[in-house]
Parts: structure tokens; C-alpha cells; sequence
């Protein structure tokens, strides 16, 4: 069966027939085209796919698409405006938050998530925020300068 | 005068070129591009672990609606392989399946779910073989072979003797052996593997997107597999999501998904899932070490005997060079005169193994320096001061004649010494804690590549056109590791210009020249030299340019990146100005740099394989581990890691810093909880949670050391920065358990239940040595 979903999508009414069984990940990446939003496991485990769901991180894998109606879902092309970076986008890129970048835009989706809800976190705290993601490259290290580095670029007036 | 320089970046804090895209969702991985119309394909995989074929029936499979192609061995009689001397793998497989998950047949279908239920109707009857899933197993008397031309599944045995050993044992003041146990671990790289082949039915072309550390090598094995002429075949590498040696082979998904493509005359999108990727893994083999070191006095070596027996899984991959490298290096990084190596490459059961980043040499020198810490304590040694009695001094040539040319270790030991406060603080710690230390080494790409040709190593082109803007043309394969922001750098610091004026393109084989691909750690070194020659080259035609608009000789030229002039008080001439000069005597501008490895770095002829090793630099690393060990659970904290790395020169320090900490943090992963666990073959930790990386929750600080030994063949002076810290990880953590605990672990990963039954055992007075514990 399908339904039709209204909801916000990166600050546009989206008004889409989509099957009930269908995945908000698989929604974003094959119907939408929004393909920034990423594949890593076969459910849950590696947190590549963290979208926000009214301002909260949510694994769009395990969350289907008919259950954000009436929500707004933010994903990694939302974040630039007016194409310029986001603090934390910038924070990734100029610390090197990133290396191959399959990870990144569920790390930045968290990150994003953390800064709109705690502007100035302690490394235990983002720990904690990042702690269901996993990153193969970078070891963490970078990834933490990253959010800290993004911290306070919104310090300075930059939306996260 | 205004004060013009030239552009500087080598040395600098570089982020990374393609950075943006990947921060922002527009970098795009092969499963990203959706091409309208695309079929769906999904493998039929053999769920047992070794049988006969009898029949493959697809003919339920192909009548359901919406399926448009189905392959199966009979498809397809030629065998792929990386190494020329071992293309034995079936695409799918054709009498015979060795191990749980190997393809058998695959289905294109108009959509996803179609092509799931075509899989359901597939039936495969076969007659069940004896199963080998230790490499024990495979080697005991009277198991038939898994490939008819190798008995006893034996994929390569490597025996070599230097020196005299038994005498160097007997002239030692001590002689310590230890057994040791390394398990299987993945790569785990965040992308999974996909392939999109679109086949061109009207001009018999092929084009594959593919999820490659290696374009070429893919380009080669589409030749073969289908029977195409090279020139028909294109290959293109979009961003990949990490590959940590997977991808340094051709996949079997690229294969299936142009042999499907060509069947159903279209366009294929293949995409695996996680517990796919994991049962094809070619990862790291599951390692048994016996390792014997003799040591004088003074903390001299005297002499090394090693036994390493991989388990090497079903096919041959890069197997025999993985065995070989055990062997080969375990040299050049101390001095060693007496070197008895006996290696045994197994066939089992089990997926193939591959070249997990450290290829070959972190397993056998997790058991080297876990050794020499214990001979070392056994003399009354510190254990710097072990490793300082026993340095090379570049320039030299090692007993297995491989060239050092550079080497920074004793920096190295002097940073971690230092900074980790070693001196005042070893063997002061409280209880449950401790400090341990380790060191390692790798090549900066292998001398010789797999793929033999006689052509240069590598080539850069560089095209300049009427805009001014400089395009760099490469087919090395940046998969994260920087390689595209490091060329780029190289050019724009040759040139003295800025970045910005150089845009990269690599990875599509329509358009770049070939390269052999990223693996080794070769790119820095190799194609690194390729471009700063394919700058020299333009810059000697701008200057050329410049002289004669501004009649001047060329060496006259001043060359300060945007500005050309002849002396400090010409006003001279703009970077555009310049080049609209050049463009006059050709039109639009491309040069070549070239790079190929000097003789001598090709390793010796001193025993069957001696070339594997080789290089022209080999990059050093020093590691001190704090951990702290908690009795109650056997959880173990690593607290901190002090590294220093000797990459010969860091051409841009964040990167460097980023592949030091990621090796760092790869290493903790294998010597702490990653383990690859099989069940009668099938493998039970195919999934992120059961197969544990460490999460940032897990994960210590990491402090970085540069040492630059300024390498005298590297460009500006490096070596490799990307594999060469991982290996010191594993010994150095142990050693430092050792001091926390009183115990050491010679089987890997150190789990907490491990430990835990470790003090178990040790409260209940058991003096027995099990599970490694001594």
C-alpha cells in the first residue's frame, strides 16, 4: 500500500505518494535523489545514514518513510546556505573531520544535531553524540577537533 | 616594487581539495549515480563451503517477469587474479565452490525486489566436499586440494636462511621463542562494495563505475573476464569510501555486473551489502607466528628464526606476495645478519584474503616486538635501549638487499621517548597501569608492481589552456587518503602558484593516463616525483614563453608563480600573459612527468621472491601506548598513544597527521577487538556490531610526532605516511598490558573476556601457558 506524505525536506512542503514499507533512507536517496545521506550496514550499526528529524538525529534506515509525516527532516544538502559552508561542514573540511567521506554527512547530521541543542560541548559530550557512528579512516581525533573547531565558528555567528 | 613571491603550500596545513564535496553531499559514490532505467543485480552466493556443482537451474529464475539477465559459470571460462602468475578465481564459480558466499550466479532484474525473488528460485544442486577452515586442516595429510595445481593446499611455501642462525643462537647471551596468534580481521571500509556497468550494444563498449582502489587493474580483468578488446572497455573510479587494501584487486562485483550488463544489453547497478562485503572480505589473514630471537648482552641481535603460516582462504589473491613480505620485512628495519624465514601460505574454506593495509609485515611484527620486549626484560634492557643497539644507518643495503635510504627511526625513538615522559614514568605507574612500546615500518610502494610492463612507474599529464587554468590529469585512485590534494600541491609548489589555479582530474581511464593504482603506498612516492617532473616541464616552457616576449635567455627568468620576470627591476609579465605567449607556438599545452624506481630498489635475487620489499623508501614509526586495565572486567583503556612518524618530508602536515592517527587507530581495532569468526565456515560477525571497531567512545588521543628524514629519492624529500604507524600499535599495547598486568597476550585481540579469564586462571595459581598467556 501507499500513502501520501506531507512534510518539510530540507525547508520545502514535500507532498509525495510512497509506499508503507518504504525507508526514509531509501525514499531520500532513490525517489528524492538526495544521495548525500549514505549506506554503510544493513541496519543500525554504523550510523552513515543520520538524518535530522525535527532538529533530533535519526538513522533513516530504520525509520520509515510515512513516519515523518507532518515533520521536518534535515539532511546533509540542507546544512550550506546560500553556498556557504555551515560551521560544521567547515569544521570537518578544515580540521580533516573527513577523509573518504562515506561517513561524513551522518557525522556532520549528528554534529549538526548536538550544536543546535548544546552550542558549546565538552569532548565527553560529543563523544556521547557521535558514539552510535562509526568513521574507518580518521581514528576520531579529527573528528573531535572538527565539532570542537565548528563550536566555535557558531561561537563567531555561523548556523551549525 | 611591489614584493611578488611564489606560492608555497609543501610543509603547510592543506585541506583537502575535494573536502567540499564531501562535507556538503554533493561527492558522489558508484551506488550514488542512479542512470534511469538501471536494472537491479543481485549474486547468488553458495551457502556451502566446499562442494562439487552438479547444476545450477536458473530457468524458474528467468522466467519470473522483470528478470533480464541471468549469469552463471557457464557464462564464463576465463579466471581472474591480481597476480599474473595466479588468475585462478572464477568470476562465478564454475565445478566447483570453496568457500560460503563465493558467487555461483547473478540476476539483472527491473528492480530490487524482482531480482531478490529471481535469487529465491535459483536451485543449485551439488555433491558436499571435505571443508578446511584452519589452515591446519588444509595442510594435514591426505585433504584433497582445493585447486587441483596446488597439493597439500599449499599456495606458496618460503623458505630462506641468511647468515648462520643456529650459530648466532649460540653465540647469544639469551634466546627467547614465543608463539603467537593473530586473528583474520577486515577492512571494513565504510562504502560497500558496488559496480554500475553500462554496455553499449550498438558500439560493443563497456563502461564501469566501480568502487576501486585499482582502475587499471579492473580495466584489465573486464579485458579478460569479457573477452574485450582494452580499448572498448572504460573505467571509471568515482569518490570511494575507503579501501584499506579490499580494493586492491579486482572485486568479483565489477566482473558480475558487466558480465550481467552485456547479457541484458544495458545498464546494471550491483551493489552488495554489508554482510557481503564482510564474507568476501580479502582482509588480513589469520596469522600463526613462531618466532625465535637471539640477543647478545648489549642488547644486540644475534640472530632470528620466524615461522609464519597464513590462512589464506579459497583463492590465490595477492597470497604468495603477502607471504613473502612476512619474510622480506623482516628486515630493514633493524640491522640483521642472521635471518632464517619459513613461510606457508594456506589454502582453506574460508573468503580470500587480501592486502590489508601493512600488507603482510603487521602480524609478524606484533610477534617481533612483542619478543624483543621479553629477551630485552630478560637481559635487564630497557626496551629503547634495545631497539637503539640494534639501528641501521642509511645509506645501506640490508642482508636481503633492500636499499635504506633514509631513516629516521632514531628520531622517532627520541620523540616518543620524550614526549610520553617515558623515563620518569615507566615501571612507576600505579597498578593497572602501564606504558609499552613498539616500533614498525613500510614501504613507499613497491619497487617492482605486480603488473610488470616496462612502462614508467607512473605518469602525470598536466594540460594548459587559454583560461590559465593548469588541469592535472592522473589515474592515481584517491579513496580518502589525500592523494588528489598531494599532486595537486606538488604542482602548484613546483609552479608557485596557488591552488586554485589547478584542478584535478583522476580516475576515469577515457581521459587520464594510466596509473597502476593506490596500494602500497606508492602514490605519494611515485606519482608524487611524476607530477613535480610534469611541472618542471611546463615550467621550463613558461620560462621559455617569457624569455622571448620579454627578450631575455631563459635563465635570465624569474619565475615567482603569477609573475615572470626578467630581473627585479623588469615589471615583467602576468601568469596569463605568459601562457597567451606559450600557447602561440602549439596551441593548448600538455606536458608529461614520468617516475620509475632506480635498480637498485628492486630487491635481490637471494632467495625465490626477494624482490617483494623493495622499495625506494621506507617510512618509520615509534609508538608509546598508556593503558590502564581494569582487574574486575579485564577491560582495557588505552589512555593514550604518542607516535612519531617518519614520513621524509610531511608535504601537507594534516593529512599526514589524519593517516598516522587512522593507522594508529586501525591497528587498535585488530589488537583489541576486531576478529573475522566462522562457524563451520560461515562467518559470524558479518555485520558492524558483532564485528567490533572501536567507536569514538573507545578511542584515546593520538599525538603525532613529524620526523622528516628527508628522503633523498622522495618528492621534496617524503616517503609514505599511511601504513607505516599501524603495526607498532599491537606489540606496543601488549607490551604495555604486560607491565599493567604481569601478563602478556601473544593472541590477538586482547578481549576483555580474554583477559578476564587471564586473571581468572592466574588467581586460581595455574601456572599453565593457555591462550597465549605467559
Amino acid at each position: 500500500m501507499a500513502r501520501i506524505l506531507q512534510f518539510t525536506l530540507n525547508g520545502r512542503a514535500r507532498n509525495d505518494a510512497v509506499p508503507d514499507n518504504l525507508l526514509l533512507l531509501d525514499y531520500l536517496r532513490e525517489a528524492v535523489g538526495l544521495t548525500g545521506t549514505k549506506t554503510g550496514c544493513d541496519g543500525g550499526e554504523c550510523g552513515a545514514c543520520t538524518v535530522l528529524v525535527d532538529d533530533a538525529p535519526r538513522l533513516s534506515c530504520l525509520t520509515l518513510a510515512v513516519s515523518v509525516e507532518g515533520r521536518r527532516v534535515d539532511t546533509i544538502e540542507s546544512l550550506a546556505k546560500d553556498g556557504h559552508l555551515s560551521a560544521v561542514q567547515r569544521g570537518f573540511h578544515e580540521k580533516l573531520g573527513s577523509q573518504c567521506g562515506y561517513c561524513t554527512p551522518g557525522y556532520i547530521m549528528a554534529s549538526a544535531g548536538l550544536l543546535r541543542r548544546n552550542a558549546n560541548p565538552s569532548d565527553a559530550e560529543i563523544r556521547e553524540a557521535l558514539g552510535s557512528n562509526i568513521c574507518r579512516c580518521t581514528g576520531y581525533v579529527k573528528i573531535i577537533e572538527a565539532v570542537k573547531h565548528a563550536a566555535s565558528l557558531c561561537a563567531a555567528g555561523l548556523t551549525p | 616594487m611591489n614584493e611578488v613571491t611564489p606560492a608555497h603550500n609543501i610543509g603547510d596545513y592543506v585541506p583537502m581539495v575535494d573536502g567540499p564535496e564531501k562535507v556538503s553531499g554533493r561527492a558522489k559514490y558508484t551506488a550514488d549515480f542512479v542512470v534511469p532505467g538501471m536494472l537491479a543485480g543481485r549474486i547468488f552466493r553458495s551457502p556451502y563451503s566446499h562442494a562439487e556443482i552438479l547444476e545450477v537451474d536458473v530457468a524458474e529464475a528467468a522466467r519470473l517477469p522483470g528478470v533480464k539477465a541471468i549469469v552463471t559459470g557457464a557464462d564464463c571460462d576465463k579466471a581472474f587474479g591480481v597476480l599474473p602468475v595466479a588468475r585462478t578465481e572464477h568470476v562465478l564459480a564454475r565445478d566447483r565452490v570453496r568457500y560460503r558466499g563465493e558467487p555461483i550466479a547473478a540476476v539483472a532484474a527491473i528492480d530490487d525486489a524482482t531480482a531478490k525473488e529471481a535469487l529465491r528460485r535459483i536451485k543449485l544442486k551439488v555433491r558436499e566436499l571435505p571443508a578446511y577452515h584452519t589452515a591446519q586442516q588444509a595442510m594435514a595429510p591426505g585433504a584433497i586440494a582445493l585447486h587441483e595445481h596446488r597439493p597439500h593446499n599449499l599456495e606458496r611455501d618460503v623458505l630462506f636462511e641468511l647468515g648462520d642462525v643456529e650459530a648466532a643462537f649460540a653465540a647469544a647471551e639469551l634466546v627467547r621463542e614465543g608463539i603467537y596468534n593473530c586473528a583474520e580481521v577486515c577492512q571494513n571500509q565504510m562504502e560497500m562494495h558496488a559496480a554500475i556497468a553500462d554496455y553499449d550494444v550498438v558500439r560493443d563498449r563497456m563502461t564501469v563505475h566501480a568502487s576501486t582502489q585499482v582502475p587499471y587493474y579492473v580495466h584489465l580483468m573486464l579485458a579478460q573476464i569479457l573477452d574485450m578488446d582494452m580499448s572498448r572497455i572504460r573505467v571509471i573510479k568515482p569518490h570511494v569510501g575507503g579501501g584499506f587494501g579490499c580494493r586492491t584487486e579486482t572485486l568479483n562485483v565489477e566482473l558480475i555486473a558487466a558480465l550481467l550488463a552485456r547479457k541484458a544489453g544495458g545498464c546494471v547497478r550491483l551493489v552488495v551489502n554489508r554482510e557481503e562485503t564482510f564474507i568476501t572480505h580479502r582482509g588480513r589473514p589469520e596469522t600463526d607466528i613462531r618466532l625465535k630471537i637471539g640477543m647478545r648482552k648489549d642488547g644486540r641481535i644475534t640472530g632470528v628464526e620466524c615461522e609464519c603460516i597464513q590462512r589464506g582462504g579459497a583463492h590465490s589473491g595477492y597470497g604468495i606476495v603477502t607471504i613473502l613480505y612476512a619474510g622480506s620485512m623482516l628486515y630493514a628495519i633493524y640491522a640483521l645478519d642472521n635471518v632464517k624465514y619459513i613461510g606457508k601460505r594456506v589454502l582453506t574454506n574460508t573468503p580470500p584474503c587480501g592486502a590489508f593495509r601493512g600488507h603482510g609485515t603487521v602480524d609478524v611484527r606484533f610477534a617481533f616486538e612483542s619478543l624483543l620486549d621479553e629477551t630485552a626484560r630478560g637481559l635487564g634492557l630497557d626496551p629503547f635501549a634495545v631497539r637503539r643497539a640494534n639501528l641501521l644507518q642509511a645509506l645501506t643495503f640490508t642482508q636481503n638487499d633492500l636499499m635504506v635510504n633514509s631513516y629516521g627511526l632514531p628520531e622517532c625513538l627520541d620523540w616518543v621517548e620524550r614526549e610520553s615522559g617515558w623515563k620518569a614514568r615507566k615501571g612507576k605507574l600505579r597498578r593497572g597501569k602501564g606504558l609499552g612500546m613498539a616500533c614498525s615500518h613500510y614501504i613507499s610502494g613497491a619497487s617492482k608492481p605486480v603488473n610488470w610492463t616496462g612502462e614508467p612507474h607512473a605518469t602525470v599529464k598536466l594540460k594548459l589552456d587559454f583560461d590559465g587554468s593548469i588541469v592535472l590529469l592522473t589515474g592515481a585512485a584517491e579513496i580518502g587518503q589525500g592523494s588528489s590534494t598531494v599532486l595537486v600541491q606538488s604542482v602548484a609548489e613546483v609552479l608557485g602558484l596557488d591552488l586554485s589555479r589547478i584542478r584535478i582530474v583522476s580516475g576515469d581511464s577515457e581521459v587520464v593516463p594510466k596509473d597502476n593504482g593506490s596500494y602500497s603506498s606508492r602514490v605519494t612516492f611515485m606519482v608524487g616525483n611524476a607530477a613535480i617532473e610534469a611541472a618542471q616541464n611546463l615550467k621550463a616552457l613558461l620560462i621559455a614563453a617569457a624569455a622571448r616576449k620579454l627578450e631575455a635567455k631563459p635563465d635570465e627568468i624569474e619565475c615567482l608563480g603569477e609573475l615572470y620576470r626578467a630581473g627585479a627591476q623588469d615589471k615583467g609579465l602576468s601568469f596569463n600573459e605568459v601562457v597567451t605567449e606559450a600557447l602561440k607556438d602549439s596551441g593548448t599545452i600538455t606536458v608529461t612527468g614520468n617516475y620509475s624506481t632506480i635498480p637498485q630498489s628492486h630487491g635481490g635475487k637471494k632467495y625465490r621472491g626477494a624482490a617483494i620489499g623493495g622499495t625506494m623508501g621506507y617510512s618509520y614509526s615509534a609508538q608509546v601506548v598508556e593503558v590502564t586495565v581494569d582487574e574486575e572486567t579485564g577491560v582495557v583503556t588505552v589512555d593514550k598513544v604518542w607516535v612519531a612518524h617518519d614520513c621524509g618530508k610531511a608535504l601537507n602536515r594534516l593529512t599526514v597527521e589524519g593517516q598516522v592517527q587512522g593507522s594508529v587507530w586501525m591497528g587498535m581495532g585488530q589488537a583489541m577487538s576486531e576478529e573475522a569468526a566462522y562457524h563451520d565456515g560461515l562467518m559470524v560477525t558479518a555485520n558492524m556490531l558483532d564485528y567490533r571497531v572501536p567507536t569514538i567512545q573507545d578511542s584515546p588521543p593520538i599525538e603525532v610526532g613529524i620526523v622528516e628524514s628527508i628522503d633523498p629519492h622522495g618528492p621534496f624529500g617524503a616517503k609514505e605516511a599511511g601504513e607505516g604507524s599501524l603495526a607498532a600499535f599491537l606489540p606496543a599495547l601488549t607490551n604495555a598490558i604486560a607491565e599493567a598486568t604481569g601478563l602478556r597476550f601473544n593472541n590477538l585481540p586482547v578481549t576483555p573476556d580474554r583477559v578476564f579469564a587471564a586473571f581468572e586462571k592466574r588467581a586460581r595459581g595455574d601456572k599453565a601457558n593457555g591462550g597465549g598467556i605467559s
